[in-house]
């Protein structure tokens, strides 16, 4: 049985629950899990102060209500599942290193920001630098996933290691800003400046997308590696087209002004 | 006591097996027939460890729906007396046969061995620092630039312990006889999996003993008790019986026990057919290997 926290009302400024995690409840008694801190601005309160609880003992938990002012949501975590039926609030799932998130609504910016491995589902859209780096950091996520169905904000990726970032939607400018490794795909399309500055890594875009000048064409190719990933995203629910009967990805290689050796995969389909 | 299977003998014996070191590797291509191109080629020359360093044989076709990258496939096992020899046989041969096949990559066929050595990552090396890596659940994948795309090959491959040298003796009426015999005994056996049958067409004529009797630096040679031709000579102790004219082998090495006890007995049924007089196995009195696949032991339908 997951413990159940059910949001009373939305707080009138943001409400810092980092302790928000499968780690922190699942040894936990219901009391104890009502006791654990948050902070509402500069007031440490307690956790039933604003939900009500149900359960105990569990690494499962489901937060139910608009928490989308509720930050630093499975901060750390490193095992369980969280289900959040709503809206989640900003640094959701930042530096998780295991386990399962899933958002059915929106969730905020610093989605997934230095995270470390586990998954990351969001049904709606996230704000900007998902997976990425914060500020003064030198690397955003290192490893794991993270599915967005709807669009996402600025930065998408910046300075992400390592792991997988899918949005399905439309991403806003400078998606994988200074990426050093990793793959996002983008089935949606993105504005500007997609990829500048990025040394290593991949970019997929399913739709055509404005490049940089300072990205050149290569050729037109079907890479075998894009096989693995349309099988691991299939397993999210998602799909990526890898037949070369159906179409070829332009690669173009850059972004040449850094100097760098990252790859932006444009599918080009029959 | 000998025991009977479809009118054929079977001696009350048993095959005589060593331990082994085994890597599984799946090579896939564009299509069936380019990625069984590359198999047969990296399996090649890999009849005995003795002379070849490594046993390998195809041990099965995939389809697209077993293999890590969706595309038709091959299995490969390959055997190797230690994980230091094995590991530069996988290097050699896939680096000679695979990575330079069109449209191939390569993948681990041993996911869940602890034991890991590198493959792709000393290959790797060919890209000449124009490769690139991928990780994915926890495996890197080596992106090495080739003159029709890129090659991709996992880095490292599981190693695990594995069994060496199961086989039994057809003894026929005739070469016709005994060679129909052992065809069809090999297309049995590749039904299984987790085996290997590293001779050509898995079958050998050229039996052999441990060392020489005139020749002493030869580690092996002959097996002058199996050749029909060498039947009377007084030199000689014939081990067979009267009628028997051709005599042929099927080396099997397996990652398991039960895989090659399976393996034994669907070839040894499929074996036992008209023309044939008896199944036997080849062992060294127990002395060689420590595993004894006794024949009457085995599940013969």
């Amino acid at each position: 049985m997951p413990v159940t926290l059910v949001l009373k009302t939305p707080p009138p400024v943001p409400l810092e629950a980092e302790l928000l995690t499968p780690d922190a409840i699942a040894e936990r008694s219901r009391a104890d899990i009502c006791a654990l801190p948050v902070n509402l601005g500069k007031r440490r309160m307690r956790l039933d102060d604003f939900f009500d609880v149900d359960g105990e003992r569990s690494d499962e938990i489901e937060i139910r209500g608009d928490a989308s002012r509720v930050k630093w949501i499975g901060r750390g975590m490193t095992r369980g599942r969280m289900l959040i039926r709503g809206n989640g609030g900003m640094h959701l799932g930042s530096g998780m290193t295991g386990g399962a998130i899933t958002v059915t609504g929106n969730v905020s910016d610093w989605l997934g920001a230095e995270m470390k491995g586990g998954t990351i589902r969001v049904q709606g859209n996230a704000g900007g630098q998902v997976g990425a780096a914060y500020r003064g950091s030198l690397n955003g996520m290192s490893d794991g996933t993270i599915v967005v169905q709807g669009s996402a904000g600025l930065e998408v990726g910046m300075r992400m290691k390592r792991g997988l970032i899918v949005v399905g939607g439309r991403v806003r400018d400078f998606a994988g800003l200074q990426m050093k490794g990793g793959t996002i795909v983008l089935a949606g399309g993105a504005e500007l400046r997609t990829g500048a500055w990025m040394v290593r890594g991949t970019i997929v875009a399913l739709s055509s997308i404005s490049l940089l000048p300072t990205f050149a064409y290569a050729c037109t190719y079907n890479p075998t590696f894009l096989n693995l990933y349309a099988k691991h995203i299939a397993t999210l629910g998602w799909t990526i087209p890898f037949d070369a009967r159906e179409g070829g990805y332009r690669r173009y290689t850059g972004d040449t002004c850094v100097p760098g050796k990252g790859e932006i995969l444009v599918w080009t389909g029959f | 006591m000998d025991r009977i299977l479809n009118g054929v003998r079977i001696a009350d014996t048993f095959a005589e097996a060593f331990d082994m070191r085994a890597a599984r590797v799946v090579i896939t291509a564009a299509s069936p027939k380019w990625a069984r191109t590359a198999a047969e080629c990296m399996t090649g020359f890999a009849t005995s460890v003795i002379g070849c360093k490594v046993e390998a044989a195809i041990e099965s076709e995939l389809g697209p729906e077993e293999t890590p990258d969706g595309r038709p496939g091959i299995g490969v096992l390959l055997f190797g007396f230690d994980t230091e020899g094995l590991t530069s046989r996988l290097v050699d041969r896939i680096g000679q046969t695979v990575l330079t096949c069109v449209t191939t990559a390569c993948f681990d066929g041993l996911p869940q061995s602890p034991e890991r050595v590198p493959v792709g990552g000393i290959l790797r090396h060919f890209g000449d620092r124009f490769q690139s890596s991928k990780v994915l659940e926890s495996q890197r994948y080596w992106r090495i630039p080739v003159m029709d795309g890129e090659f991709l090959i996992q880095e490292t491959f599981g190693i695990q312990k594995a069994i060496g040298g199961g086989n039994f003796l057809i003894l026929g009426a005739n070469q016709d006889a005994a060679l129909g015999a052992a065809e069809a005994a090999v297309d049995a056996m590749r039904r299984v999996r987790g085996v290997a049958l590293p001779f050509p067409g898995g079958i050998v004529r050229s039996g052999s003993k441990v060392g020489a009797r005139r020749y002493k630096k030869l580690i092996a040679s002959t097996n002058d008790a199996y050749c029909p031709t060498l039947r009377g000579r007084p030199d000689t102790a014939t081990e067979l019986p009267d009628g028997v004219n051709a005599v042929l082998e099927i080396v099997v090495d397996g990652l398991e026990r039960s895989s090659i006890e399976r393996a034994l007995a669907a070839g040894i049924g499929a074996a036992c057919r008209p023309g044939i007089v008896e199944i036997t196995a080849g062992n060294y009195g127990g002395k060689l290997g420590k595993h004894h696949f006794h024949l009457h032991q085995l599940p013969l339908d």
